[in-house]
C-alpha cells in the first residue's frame, strides 16, 4: 500500500446517511449479519452462492437433455431413478424434454448470468471501487436479493409440481404460453414461471436503480467518471439497460397473465383446436390478438438482456487483463464509449430475432443496419483487449486465463452474429443449431468465463481474504475451455445442414441422421465439461472455509481502491476516512514502477522513494 | 454534509427519478403495443367515458393539495401541512372511485375487458396506472400518520438543522405528481386514440 497520508481536507464525516461508519459497533446477530444483511459485501456473497447453486441445477438439466440428443434410442435407468414418471423406462418424456430445455434457458440466462454475475459483482465492486461505504439504499439492495430469492423459490417449486414446469422455451412465446391447455407445462408451470419472472424483474429494478444512483452520486473525492475502473462503467451501463428494458418484460408478462386468466386476447386470435374455434370462459371466440406483439415486447427486453449478461463480463475482463498484464488498458476512452454505443444500439436491434416472424421489409433493413453496426463497438473492444495484452508483462493467474479465454470465445461467437444479422442468411439459420452455437459461445460461455475470472480474481475480497487453489483452477480452465469449443463448434455444422433446434429427436429425418455420431461427440464433451465444473465447485466451497489466507493486502498488484480496505473489511469498508483518489486505475508500468495505486498523489510520487511505494510481488 | 463529493442531488431522490424512468418504460411499452395493435386493423373504436375527464380534474386538484402541503411544511405550518396531506389523500380516493365508475360506464356501452383489444387495453393500462396510484396513497398515508406523531421538542429543534428533514415528504410528493402526470398523458392518449 502506498504510504500516502491521505488528505481528505474538508471531508467531514456525517452521521446522516451512514450511521455505521468505521469499525462498526452495531449489534449484529446471525440473522442481521448473514441473512437479512444490508452490507453490500454480504449481499454480493448471497447473490454469488445462490447463483452457483442455480448454475449446478441449470447445467445438470442440459446434461439430461444431451443424453437424449446423443443417444435417442438408448434408455438410461438412472433417469427413471432420478426423475420418476418423467422418464419411464429410462427414456425422457418428450414433454419433460421441453420443460428441461425451457428451465435450462431461464435459469442460466436470468438466475445465473444476470443475478449471479451482475448481482454479485455490482454489489461487491461498486462501493469498493468507487470509494463508498455502501450503496445509495442498502435496504433496497437487501430487498433486491430477497426478491431474487423468492423468484428462485417459485421457480424451484414449479420443478416439482405434477404437471411439470413451463415448457414453451425460455422466450415463452404465445400461444403455447398463453393457453393453459396447450401442453402440460402450459398450465400451473407457466403460471409459476410468470410469477417468478415478475419477482425477478422487481429484483433487477431495485438492484439497478441502486447501482446507477450509487455510481453517479457516491464516488469518493477525486474519483471522476473518467477515473472509474472499467468494471464500474460496465456495471453502470448494465444497470441502465436493465432499468429501461425489464419494465417492458413486465408489461409483456402482465398482458400474458390477462390472456391466460382473464379471457382477454392480446396475443391470441382464431385458435383452432381439434376442429373447433377456441372460446373463453364466457363462450366468446377468442380473436383479435397478435402473437407477434408478444415477440416485440419480449425481445425489447430479450436483446438488451444479452448485453446485460455480457457487459459485466466485459468490464471484469478489461480490469483483470490490465491488472495482470501490468499495462494500462489500451484505449480507455474508446472502451467507455464502445460500451455506451453497445448500450444505445442494444435498444434498437430487437427485431433481428424476428426476421422470420413477418416484418415490413423496410423495418427489416433498418434492424439489419443497426444489428451490423453493433459489430463495430464490439470489434473496438476486442482490438483493445488484444492490444492491452500485446507486449504485456503477463501474469497468468487463473483469472487472467479465463479472461483470455473470454476474448477467444467472444470473437468466435461474435462472428457468427454477423452472419445471423443478415436476414437473407438468417432465413436458413433461424431456429437451427447455428443459433444455438452462436449464442452459447458469445453469451453463455463468454459470460461464464467472465464470471469465473471475476470469482478467481476477487475471491479474497468476497471471502475474508482467502484464496482459491490455483492448480485446480488451471485444470478447470483447460478442460472447460477446450470442452466448450468441442460442445459448441460442431453445432455450426448441424445448423448449416438445417438441423432445427428444440427437437426432441431427429431419427425421423434422414438428413439429420448423418449427424448421429457428431451428436454423441457433443454429448460426451458436455458431460466431461459438466463434471469438470466440480473442480470449481469443490475449490469454491472448500476455499470459503479453508482456503489459504492471502499474505498481502493486494495479492494481484492492482491499482484500484478495493485492495486498500482491510483484509476483512467491516460494514463501512474503510477504517477511518475513505481514501482520496488522484489518478485512474490503470497506471501500470509507469515511469519504471510496476503499479501506482489510485491513492498515490503527485506529491507522493516525488516524496516517496519508488522502492517503498511499490508493494512488489 | 455527507461523505460523497459529487452529489448535487440526494442519491435517494436520484434513485426515485430513475425508478420513474422505468415506470415510464413500462407504460411506453404498453402504449406502443396499443399503437402497433391498432395499426394492424380489426379495431373497435368507441368514445372514452366522460368520467375520465372528471378523474383527470380530480388528480390535478390532488397534486395542488400536495404542493400546498409541502409549502406549509417548509414554512413550519404544521396544521396546514396535515390538512394538505389529508386533502391529497382524499382526492386520491375520489380518483380511485371515479376510475371504477369509468370502467362501469365502459361496460355499459358494451366495451368489455374480454372484447376487442381496443377495450382490453384501456382497462388494463388504466388498471396498472391505478395500481401505481394506490401505492402512492399508501406512501402518503404513512407520511400522514408520521406527521400526526408528536415529537420530543428537543429532537424537533435539532431536526431543523438537518437539510434532509423533508426528504421523505419530497420523495412522496415527486412520486405523487408523477402518477398524476402519467394519468394526464394516458388520458390524452386514449382521448385522441379512441374517437
Ligand atoms: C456482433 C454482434 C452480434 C450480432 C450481429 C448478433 C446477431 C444475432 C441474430 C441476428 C440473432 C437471431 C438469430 C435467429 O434467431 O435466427 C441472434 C441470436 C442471439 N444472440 Fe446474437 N448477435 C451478436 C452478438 C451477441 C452477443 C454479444 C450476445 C450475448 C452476449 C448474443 C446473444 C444472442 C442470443 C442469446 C441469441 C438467441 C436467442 C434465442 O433465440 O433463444 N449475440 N444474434
Ligand atoms: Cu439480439
Amino acid at each position: 500500500m502506498a504510504s500516502t497520508d491521505i488528505n481528505v481536507g474538508t471531508h467531514t464525516h456525517d452521521d446522516h446517511h451512514h450511521d455505521h461508519h468505521d469499525d462498526h459497533h452495531e449489534e449484529l446477530n446471525f440473522f442481521t449479519k448473514y441473512v437479512f444483511s444490508q452490507d453490500h459485501k454480504i449481499i454480493a456473497r448471497q447473490f454469488l452462492v445462490t447463483g452457483v447453486l442455480w448454475a449446478v441445477i441449470g447445467v445438470a438439466f442440459s446434461v439430461l437433455f444431451r443424453l437424449q440428443l446423443g443417444w435417442p434410442d438408448e434408455s438410461f435407468p438412472i433417469l427413471e431413478t432420478l426423475l420418476g414418471g418423467w422418464a419411464e423406462g429410462g427414456k425422457l418424456d418428450p414433454e419433460f424434454y421441453y420443460a428441461l430445455v425451457t428451465m435450462h434457458g431461464t435459469i442460466m440466462v436470468f438466475f445465473v448470468l444476470t443475478a449471479g454475475l451482475s448481482g454479485t459483482f455490482s454489489n461487491l465492486l461498486i462501493p469498493l471501487q468507487i470509494g463508498a461505504r455502501d450503496m445509495a439504499s442498502p435496504f433496497m439492495n437487501m430487498l433486491s436479493y430477497w426478491f431474487f430469492f423468492i423468484a428462485g423459490v417459485i421457480m424451484l417449486i414449479s420443478l416439482f409440481i405434477q404437471t411439470g414446469p413451463a415448457s414453451g422455451g425460455w422466450t415463452a412465446y404465445p400461444p403455447l404460453s398463453a393457453l393453459p391447455t396447450a401442453s402440460s407445462g402450459s398450465g400451473l408451470g407457466m403460471t409459476l414461471w410468470l410469477a417468478s419472472m415478475s419477482m425477478f424483474v422487481v429484483s433487477s429494478l431495485l438492484g439497478g436503480l441502486n447501482y446507477v444512483a450509487t455510481i453517479l452520486n457516491m464516488r469518493t473525492k477525486g474519483m471522476t467518471m473518467m477515473r472509474l475502473p472499467l468494471t464500474i462503467w460496465a456495471f453502470f451501463f448494465t444497470a441502465v439497460l436493465g432499468v429501461l428494458s425489464f419494465p417492458v418484460l413486465l408489461s409483456a408478462c402482465i398482458l400474458l397473465i390477462f390472456d391466460r386468466h382473464m379471457g382477454t386476447s392480446f396475443y391470441l386470435s382464431d385458435i383452432w383446436i381439434q376442429g373447433e374455434l377456441l372460446t373463453n370462459s364466457a363462450g366468446e371466440i377468442i380473436e383479435g390478438g397478435s402473437p407477434i406483439l408478444y415477440q416485440h415486447l419480449f425481445w425489447f427486453l430479450g436483446h438488451p438482456e444479452v448485453y446485460i449478461v455480457i457487459l459485466p463480463a466485459m468490464g471484469i475482463v478489461s480490469h483483470v487483463m490490465a491488472t495482470n498484464a501490468k499495462k494500462p488498458v489500451f484505449g480507455y476512452h474508446a472502451m467507455v464509449y464502445s460500451i455506451m454505443a453497445i448500450t444505445v444500439l442494444g435498444f434498437l436491434v430487437w427485431a433481428h430475432h424476428m426476421f422470420l416472424s413477418g416484418m415490413n421489409p423496410f423495418a427489416g433493413s433498418v434492424f439489419t443496419l443497426f444489428t451490423l453496426l453493433i459489430a463495430v463497438p464490439s470489434a473496438v473492444k476486442v482490438f483493445n483487449w488484444i492490444t492491452t495484452l500485446w507486449k504485456g508483462n503477463i501474469n497468468f493467474t487463473p483469472a487472467m486465463m479465463f479472461s483470455i479465454g473470454f476474448v477467444s470465445l467472444f470473437i468466435s461467437g461474435g462472428l457468427t452474429g454477423i452472419v445471423l444479422g443478415n436476414p437473407a442468411l438468417d432465413i436458413g439459420y433461424h431456429d437451427t443449431y447455428y443459433v444455438i452455437a452462436h449464442f452459447h459461445i458469445v453469451m453463455a460461455m463468454a459470460a461464464g468465463f467472465g464470471m469465473f475470472a471475476g470469482i478467481y480474481h476477487w475471491f479474497p475480497k468476497l471471502f475474508n481474504g482467502r484464496m482459491m487453489n490455483a492448480n485446480m483452477a488451471y485444470l478447470h480452465f483447460w478442460v472447460t475451455f477446450i470442452g466448450s469449443y468441442c460442445i459448441f463448434w460442431p453445432m455450426h455444422y448441424l445448423g448449416e445442414a438445417g438441423v432445427p433446434r428444440r427437437y426432441f429427436s431427429f431419427s425421423e429425418f434422414d438428413f439429420a441422421n448423418g449427424f448421429a455420431d457428431l451428436n454423441i461427440f457433443i454429448s460426451v464433451a458436455a458431460i466431461v465439461v459438466f463434471f469438470a465444473q466440480f473442480l470449481f465447485i469443490i475449490n469454491f466451497f472448500y476455499s470459503i472455509f479453508a482456503g489459504k489466507k492471502m499474505e498481502k493486502l493486494n495479492p494481484w498488484g492492482s491499482n484500484s481502491l478495493e485492495w486498500t480496505t482491510p483484509i476483512v473489511p467491516g460494514h463501512g469498508n474503510w477504517v477511518g476516512k475513505i481514501p482520496e483518489v488522484f489518478r485512474w486505475p490503470y497506471d501500470f508500468s509507469k515511469d519504471g514502477h510496476e503499479i501506482t495505486p489510485q491513492t498515490t498523489s503527485e506529491k507522493d510520487l516525488e516524496d516517496i522513494p519508488a522502492v517503498k511505494r511499490i508493494p512488489t510481488r | 454534509m455527507a461523505e460523497y463529493y459529487y452529489s448535487k442531488i440526494h442519491p435517494k431522490k436520484f434513485a426515485l427519478w430513475l425508478g420513474l424512468g422505468s415506470i415510464i418504460m413500462m407504460f411506453a411499452g404498453l402504449t406502443s403495443a396499443y399503437i402497433v395493435r391498432q395499426a394492424a386493423g380489426d379495431w373497435v373504436f368507441y368514445k372514452i367515458p366522460e368520467v375520465f375527464t372528471y378523474s383527470t380534474i380530480v388528480i390535478v386538484l390532488s397534486s395542488l393539495m400536495m404542493i400546498l402541503s409541502i409549502r406549509a411544511a417548509k414554512q413550519g405550518n404544521k396544521s396546514l401541512h396535515r390538512l394538505g396531506l389529508l386533502g391529497t389523500i382524499l382526492f386520491g380516493f375520489v380518483f380511485t372511485l371515479l376510475q371504477f365508475r369509468g370502467w362501469d360506464q365502459l361496460t355499459e356501452i358494451g366495451v368489455r375487458l374480454t372484447g376487442n383489444p381496443s377495450g382490453s387495453f384501456l382497462y388494463l393500462i388504466s388498471g396498472i396506472h391505478l395500481a401505481h396510484l394506490l401505492g402512492g396513497i399508501l406512501v402518503l398515508l404513512i407520511v400522514f400518520i408520521k406527521s400526526l406523531i408528536k415529537k420530543d421538542p428537543v429532537k424537533e429543534i435539532l431536526e431543523t438543522s438537518n437539510p434532509d428533514r423533508f426528504l421523505g415528504l419530497e420523495l412522496a410528493s415527486t412520486y405523487w405528481h408523477f402518477v398524476g402526470v402519467l394519468w394526464i398523458y394516458l388520458f390524452c392518449f386514449f382521448y385522441y386514440n379512441t374517437i
